[in-house]
């Protein structure tokens, strides 16, 4: 059975923090952090928003652009985070529930450091193709935390994309040419039990664990695809600041050019399980009938799917039915200060 | 704060915004009702609302309730739908409450109303943010 997308959708919450308002709090050198991790600013969720919010309105963009499913049909839905609101309760149900997919339903929450999100995409398109459900949603979304004054808290953003995944031909905006995974157990980031903020090995985290994972999961998936970089229009890779995906992308020999527009992370942040999902839905924003596209994702512990699509048709008729992503990026910002900051994040201690 | 078993009952109108239209005189109550104000009516087609509309009137609530206090300012609006239904709700993401103005075009997102604590329950449905 063929499986491809038919309806994709992004949501970014509105307001940022500038790097340099972090690095004041902590005496951190702002102009070496921003060259250094080639952030900018990031994503920061209002108190009234979380993973389940994100997704729900993600899957909502999606839905305008898949165009007249009955969420009825919808068989499967997963939704990929390390933020999800509740430590037991599912957050599939609520979002399932918002769009109106339950009862007949299969749900289940993901977790897997920043890989979540792509995970249950590739759960997602294979029930699919097998021919278990009509149609199945994965989502990647997440509000994370770094710890105060940590790198991390440079870069932690929030953020989703949404995907539907069905086999009826003529919906499809990008079919799944392939997919692939690579996956050994490294630890280079984890967070315990009822531990806020995670931990992570530190310069452990760049070479045997992004690097080493990302390149081996690339690579695997072009090797199995018979294709080579210069056959991509576009590149995407797990964006944890702004310098790793363009070196990996470089490092694989894909050019700046195929690596630009899902490149995101210099102004939105690591969106852990949404981040190299909602580059991809900036890509398909603009991509051409025709394109392929490499979807590669890493999550710490650690692990990286690859995927390949070919963008279809119908992409050109419904990407405006919903709002594009770098719109929902680059306008109507609310800068906030570390305070806002703080307290939107509750790292403020309140009276109980 | 509302019991689980209150805010499961009210799910639909609040997940979905699913509104109730009388089938004796065509009258739309959001929230549903077990019986029409207008005629007394007690049969009722379901129907969803739309999520685009303007702002009627609103007011800021400098010292909101318990459930609510993390969000001062909150401001409150009356927001007319695309379909004529007036529904009350609070507006998010407002970087200045002077920013706000009657007629504003809205629209209506999915997000947190308020939470039961830090242990108790978190109770979601839709706020009006600015339509740009
Ligand atoms: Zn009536």
């Amino acid at each position: 059975m063929q499986v491809g997308i038919v309806g994709y959708g992004a949501f970014i919450p509105r307001r940022r923090i500038k790097l340099e308002e972090i690095a004041k709090v902590w005496g951190a050198d702002a102009p070496s952090y921003r060259k250094g991790l080639q952030l900018n600013e990031k994503s920061v969720p209002g108190a009234d928003e979380d993973t389940v919010t994100m997704s729900v309105e993600a899957t909502r963009n999606a839905l305008a652009r898949a165009g007249g499913i009955d969420p009825a049909q919808i068989g499967a839905l997963y939704i990929g985070s390390e933020s999800h609101p509740y430590a037991v309760k599912p957050s599939g149900t609520i979002v399932a529930e918002a769009i109106g997919a339950t009862p007949a339903i299969h749900i289940a929450d993901f977790e897997f450091a920043c890989k979540a999100g792509t995970e249950s995409m590739f759960v997602a398109q294979a029930l699919v193709k097998a021919g278990e459900v009509s149609y199945a949603v994965g989502i990647g979304a997440d509000t994370s935390q770094g710890a105060p004054g940590d790198a991390l808290e440079y870069s932690a953003a929030a953020g989703a994309a949404s995907f539907i995944f069905g086999s009826d031909r003529e919906r499809f905006v990008a079919e799944v040419v392939d997919t692939y995974s690579w996956t050994t157990d490294t630890p280079d980031f984890w967070r315990r039990e009822y531990m806020h903020y995670p931990r992570h090995g530190s310069r452990f985290t760049g070479e045997p664990a992004y690097f080493r994972t990302t390149t081996s999961s690339a690579k695997g998936m072009m090797e199995k695809a018979g294709l080579e970089p210069k056959d991509f229009a576009h590149a995407i890779f797990h964006q944890p600041n702004g310098k790793f995906p363009m070196r990996v992308g470089t490092m694989l020999g894909f050019t700046k050019e195929q690596l630009a527009t899902g490149w995101l992370s210099p102004w939105l942040g690591n969106t852990y399980s949404g981040a190299s999902p909602i580059g991809f839905t900036a890509v398909l924003d603009i991509a051409k009938p025709g394109d392929l596209v490499l979807l590669t994702s890493f999550g710490s512990g650690a692990g990286s799917d690859s995927f390949v699509f070919r963008v279809s048709d119908r992409i050109e008729m419904v990407r405006d039915r919903a709002p594009r992503t770098r719109p929902q990026l680059d306008e109507h910002q609310i800068y906030i200060d570390y305070g806002t900051y703080a307290k939107l994040r509750g790292k403020i201690r309140m009276a109980e | 704060m509302i019991s689980p078993a209150r805010s499961w009952r009210e799910f639909p109108q609040r997940y979905r915004l699913e509104a109730a239209k009388c089938a004796g005189c065509g009258k739309v109550l959001y929230p549903p009702r077990v019986k029409c104000p207008a005629c007394a009516g007690t049969a009722f087609e379901t129907i969803v609302l739309p999520r685009e509309g303007k702002v009627v009137t609103f007011t800021v609530v400098r010292v909101p309730p318990a459930g609510f206090t993390e969000q001062s300012p909150l401001p409150i609006a009356l927001v007319e739908l695309a379909d004529g239904v007036r529904v009350m709700v609070q507006i998010g993401d407002v970087a200045d409450p002077a920013e706000l103005e009657i007629g504003m075009p809205v629209r209506l997102e999915f997000r947190r109303i308020s939470w039961d604590g830090e242990a108790g329950l978190i109770f979601y449905g839709h706020k009006a943010v600015i339509a740009r």
